[in-house]
């Protein structure tokens, strides 16, 4: 944990202190302030919430939006639903690979990208799609893909 | 209200399931998820009943009036099938080396519905690895039907909340935090193996048995667990006279109703059937112990006895008696030493732990035990610990006081450790070792000075309140904190919540016991007590917990110097008349001498002593001086089960028989007197120790004999009034509590309803004394002494119990970080610790769990035996050694 201090979860916990529910919420602003949750946050959240470690890792694991590994600073989410397949979006996805050097689900050296999969993102007319964070890219080909990469 | 099952009518109670109603019925619901004494998951469905033409869950839906259920109609029997059929699917058939075969659910119901194999298709590859990282438990997540009833247990009941389900959806198992294992870093498992005996599949299944035996081939023997005073019902499983595994007892009204124990309980079993038992009694002859008959051992001992009384008197002799064997042994014994011998000098280790709580509470109530009982802990609203560390030394009730935290009581620790109850507690208090009564007399002062007492209650149930408040008028906030280091503040919010309670309980333990001042700990705690009202109801208390198996039962049957059974004081001429009555002989008016004064009279009043099951040699303080006292005697006589550090000064050595090889009775902490009962032979030659005894006394020409360990309690119920109405055709189920006056009497639940045992509640005036040795320059360390989870007393018995050794092999001494810097200490380094008394080597476990100055070392290891650095000075009352206070050095061993 490079990027974060205990003190600045403090603030966090402090928040939603004695509030029932308060662990996912919690979970949630931590991982965007750490970036994600490796063992140490998990143990000093357990600890400051009075919450077992084994609970907070069952739900830390539980959805899959909490990361226990580093995440990039921008997440890409290809879309591999059925219309996207169709329109060759296994070139884009390799197309990312190449420029990013890593597989899928993992995160580039420079720390800027995880790349992962996902299922249909609801905007087949725009085949094939991805999304970056919460901007969606359409009507993909792997040319496009340096310049779409180099805004972020 | 009236429900119909399988078209007929059934009365139901608002609040019931239609599982309830079924079981209460005798009508067969299937359950996998299902067990009475946890919450209901509703997860498996496998209970599927058709109700009003729906399929739903039995176990979830409770009853209403008029309802119209079938439990085994066709599209029933179709839902159950069609369920077990999708956990077919996912659930090896390897039935065949399946620890579990016999003793599994998911076996039981596709035997039941017929279902060979899935018609989803087998599961023929696993999915997951099994782990098996510790010596106790493997778990295979392959059979793992997710039913959640082993975390139910770890939430609800264990309170240990070392596993949950983690990941998701096909990739969902009960796991702990980041795979790391039962045994990992970060788990908080304590090994008590109730998640096992819950799983209905083979998914977890314990180690130490493994391929040892079908659940089918086992004799199942249900007995008290031979470890501490809280007496866990166990159940001993049995093949080819070895005891295999020890499962639960689930039985209301026991003190460990839902099957709970601990590590100990569940794999301490492995020294019944050691290979270093004894098996034929020895003689010393020139140093070398040779194997001889029980007639010449005997008959040697007896005519040793008979010369020491001779020559020197029936005052040179002594008996230790012990905490680990039954009641009827412990009345024989002293029934022995005091009518055959002719002298009051038994005792035994109940002087190293409790001796000031019997004689405390007597002082102050009448009675010197427990006066609540180990459930009603759970109804407490304030629980005050001090002195006392219950998750590890009495961990059933450890997790008792875990689950009344759940229902919203408040905890008050008193500890100088930082033990697991600290990080748990709403004042959490670290006083310096044997400041014990300036922090009680501290939080009096802030009530009474606040106007919080319990008036009514000192008025009419006590009296001496004058002489209390005007001793602890001294003690202001700021003195105690002086005193104490804790801060005031600390000292008024405990005092404050203590004195908010409706049901306020102390329980206690050797923090509290094992000082120079011991007696005046008890008494002051007698004193908050009484002050705040909180004694004679339900889950109100003083509760000393008493560490051995039988130590209650010990000092009941007046293993003791000054006491017959039953507490009747031997220099009261018509208790002396009336056992001399009984007993037909003639009876000493002497008190005899304690555990310590035997040692310190050894080779000089005392010539001849008889020790039963007990090992002074790494049990009392400083460790030199007990091993010159023995030696120094003309006749040392040890009847134990192991050759001990003790029995290898004895001159004769007696083989007897283990608690699994025995009937009899244990009383636990909560003066509950339950049975033991033999599950297998007792090995070799060795002997009831009873009937050692009685032999024994037959050639020193006393008549003694019995047939059975239940004829001698009737002679126990006729001379000892608190037993009066124990028989052991009473005691089966629950047992009974004393005082139990007669066989009508239905025992007694919580002492001083109404009244003290003496009539009125005595406030005693305490002042504070420092403990008799303090830290100094040249020994500038505190060191204290106790015990940990895994092993028990010197270790006997749990160290030659291979699972539990193997996972806490080495003894150590816990140092502060602070201090472990200071001198160059790395945790699991080597280090001399070195008091007034002797030396010692062990190993450095650094941390934070004590104090920077102080040190705890647990005494169950011979090869670092902590007592041999304790300060043997008495309590002046109760004669208990300060065990919890000595001046230590510490240094680094350069290797």
């Amino acid at each position: 944990m490079e990027n974060c201090n205990f003190q600045e979860l403090d603030s966090i916990i402090e928040k939603y202190r004695d509030k029932s529910g308060n662990l996912i919420p919690v979970l949630h602003e931590v991982q965007n302030k750490v970036g994600y949750l490796p063992m140490d946050v998990q143990k000093y959240v357990a600890a400051k919430l009075k919450v077992p470690f084994s609970k907070v890792y069952g739900v830390v694991t539980f959805y899959s939006f909490f990361s226990t590994t580093p995440k990039g600073k921008h997440t890409i989410g290809v879309c591999l639903g059925t219309a996207c397949y169709v329109k060759g979006v296994e070139g884009i996805v390799e197309k990312i690979k190449e420029e990013l050097e890593i597989e899928t689900g993992g995160t580039s050296n420079d720390g800027r990208f995880t790349m992962t999969i996902t299922r249909c993102l609801g905007a087949c007319s725009m085949a094939p799609v991805m999304m970056i964070d919460e901007k969606v890219y359409g009507q993909l080909t792997p040319e496009k893909i340096p310049d779409i990469l180099d805004k972020y | 209200m009236l429900i119909n099952i399988n078209h007929r009518q059934y009365e139901a109670q608002p609040g019931q399931t239609i599982l309830d109603i079924a079981r209460a019925n005798g009508i067969e619901i299937p359950t996998l998820c299902h067990h009475p004494a946890l919450s209901i998951a509703g997860a498996c469905r496998m209970c599927v009943v058709e109700c009003d033409n729906r399929l739903v869950a039995s176990c979830t839906t409770p009853a209403r009036d008029g309802m119209e259920i079938l439990t085994d109609s066709k599209r029933v029997i179709g839902g159950r099938k069609t369920i077990l059929d999708l956990i077919l699917s996912d659930h090896p058939l390897d039935c065949m080396t399946c620890e579990a075969n016999g003793d599994c659910k998911v076996q039981d119901l596709a035997y039941q519905y017929d279902l060979r194999e899935s018609s989803f298709g087998s599961k023929r590859e696993s999915r997951f690895s099994i782990r098996a990282d510790n010596p106790f438990l493997e778990v295979d997540p392959d059979k793992c039907i997710l039913c959640g009833r082993c975390v139910r247990v770890d939430h609800e009941i264990q309170c240990s909340y070392a596993i949950d389900f983690v990941h998701r959806g096909f990739d969902s198992i009960v796991g702990t935090p980041f795979e790391e294992g039962l045994d990992g870093d970060n788990s908080t498992c304590v090994f008590c193996g109730q998640c096992v005996e819950m799983c209905p599949t083979g998914a977890l299944t314990y180690k130490p048995s493994k391929g040892k035996g079908r659940d089918y081939e086992f004799q199942k023997i249900v007995t008290t667990c031979p470890y501490c005073g809280v007496g866990c019902q166990l159940e001993l499983h049995v093949k080819d006279n070895k005891v295999i595994k020890v499962g639960s007892v689930y039985q209301v009204g026991s003190p460990n109703p839902v099957g709970e124990t601990c590590v100990k309980g569940r794999f301490g079993y492995g020294y019944v059937n050691h290979e270093d038992r004894l098996t034929t009694p020895l003689i010393k002859r020139n140093g070398q112990f040779e194997e001889v008959s029980w007639d010449e051992a005997l008959d040697y001992v007896a005519q040793k006895l008979i010369q020491i009384k001779e020559i020197y008197g029936s005052k040179a002799i002594a008996g230790f008696s012990s905490a680990k064997c039954t009641n009827e042994e412990n009345y024989v014994m002293q029934k022995f030493i005091r009518a055959v011998v002719g002298t009051n000098s038994v005792d035994h280790c109940a002087r190293l732990c409790h001796a000031s709580t019997v004689a405390g509470l007597a002082r102050a109530f009448g009675s010197g035990a427990m006066t609540n009982s180990i459930g009603e802990v759970e109804e407490s609203d304030v629980i005050f610990v001090i002195g006392s560390n219950p998750t590890e030394n009495h961990p059933v009730i450890g997790s008792k006081i875990k689950r009344a935290l759940k229902k919203g009581a408040k905890l008050i620790v008193a500890d100088p450790r930082e033990i697991e109850l600290t990080g748990l507690a709403d004042v959490a208090i670290y006083q310096q070792p044997g400041t014990d009564v300036a922090l009680v007399n501290g939080l009096m002062h802030v009530i009474i000075q606040e106007g919080l007492y319990d008036q009514t209650f000192v008025e009419e149930r006590t009296v001496n309140f004058e002489l209390l408040e005007s001793i602890v008028a001294g003690y202001n906030p700021e003195k105690v904190s002086a005193i104490t280091r804790v801060p005031a503040k600390d000292i008024i919010r405990a005092a404050r919540l203590f004195a908010s309670a409706n049901k306020g309980s102390i329980y206690y333990a050797m923090g509290i016991t094992q000082h120079k001042t011991g007696t005046d700990n008890v008494l002051s705690l007698a004193n908050l007590a009484m002050l705040t009202g909180n004694l004679g109801r339900e889950s109100t208390g003083v509760n000393p917990l008493r560490g051995q198996n039988n130590v209650q039962g010990a000092c009941d049957l007046g293993a003791l110097p000054n006491v017959y059974p039953g507490y009747q004081a031997v220099n009261l001429p018509e208790n002396k008349a009336k056992f001399e009555k009984a007993w037909g002989t003639q009876l000493s008016d002497d008190i005899g001498l304690t555990v310590v004064e035997i040692l310190n009279a050894a080779g000089k009043d005392i010539k001849g002593l008889y020790i039963m099951g007990e090992n002074p040699v790494l049990s009392d303080p400083d460790q030199n001086h007990v091993i010159a006292a023995l030696e120094s005697l003309d006749l040392l006589v040890v009847q134990d089960i192991f050759l001990t550090e003790t029995a290898q000064y004895a001159d004769v050595v007696l083989p007897a028989a283990s608690f699994a090889e025995k009937n009899g009775t244990f009383t636990n902490t909560e003066r509950r007197i339950q049975r033991v009962r033999k599950a297998i032979d007792a090995p070799g030659q060795s002997r009831y120790d009873w009937e050692i005894i009685c032999d024994l006394a037959q050639r020193m020409d006393y008549a003694m004999s019995y047939d059975s360990a239940a004829e001698i309690m009737e002679e126990i119920a006729e001379l000892t009034p608190i037993y009066g109405g124990i028989h052991f055709d009473r005691l089966e189920g629950t047992g009974l509590q004393w005082p139990c006056s007669s066989r009508e009497h239905q025992g007694t639940k919580f002492l001083h309803q109404g009244q003290f045992t003496h009539g009125k509640g005595k406030f005693h005036t305490v002042s504070y004394i420092p403990p008799a040795e303090e830290p100094d320059s040249e020994y500038s360390y505190l060191l204290m002494t106790g015990r940990m989870l895994y092993h028990f007393h010197t270790g006997t018995m749990s160290r030659r119990s291979p699972a539990i050794d193997q996972y806490e092999p080495d003894a150590y001494v816990e140092i502060n970080l602070a201090d472990a810097k200071r001198l160059g200490i790395e945790d699991g380094e080597r280090v001399r610790v070195t008091s007034r008394r002797g030396e010692v080597e062990t190993y450095a476990r650094v941390g934070e769990r004590v104090q920077e100055g102080q040190l705890f070392m647990p005494f169950h290891y011979a090869e670092s035996p902590a007592n041999r650095l304790t300060n043997p000075v008495l309590d002046v009352i109760a004669k208990i050694p300060e065990l919890k206070v000595s001046a230590v050095k510490l240094e680094k061993v350069n290797m």
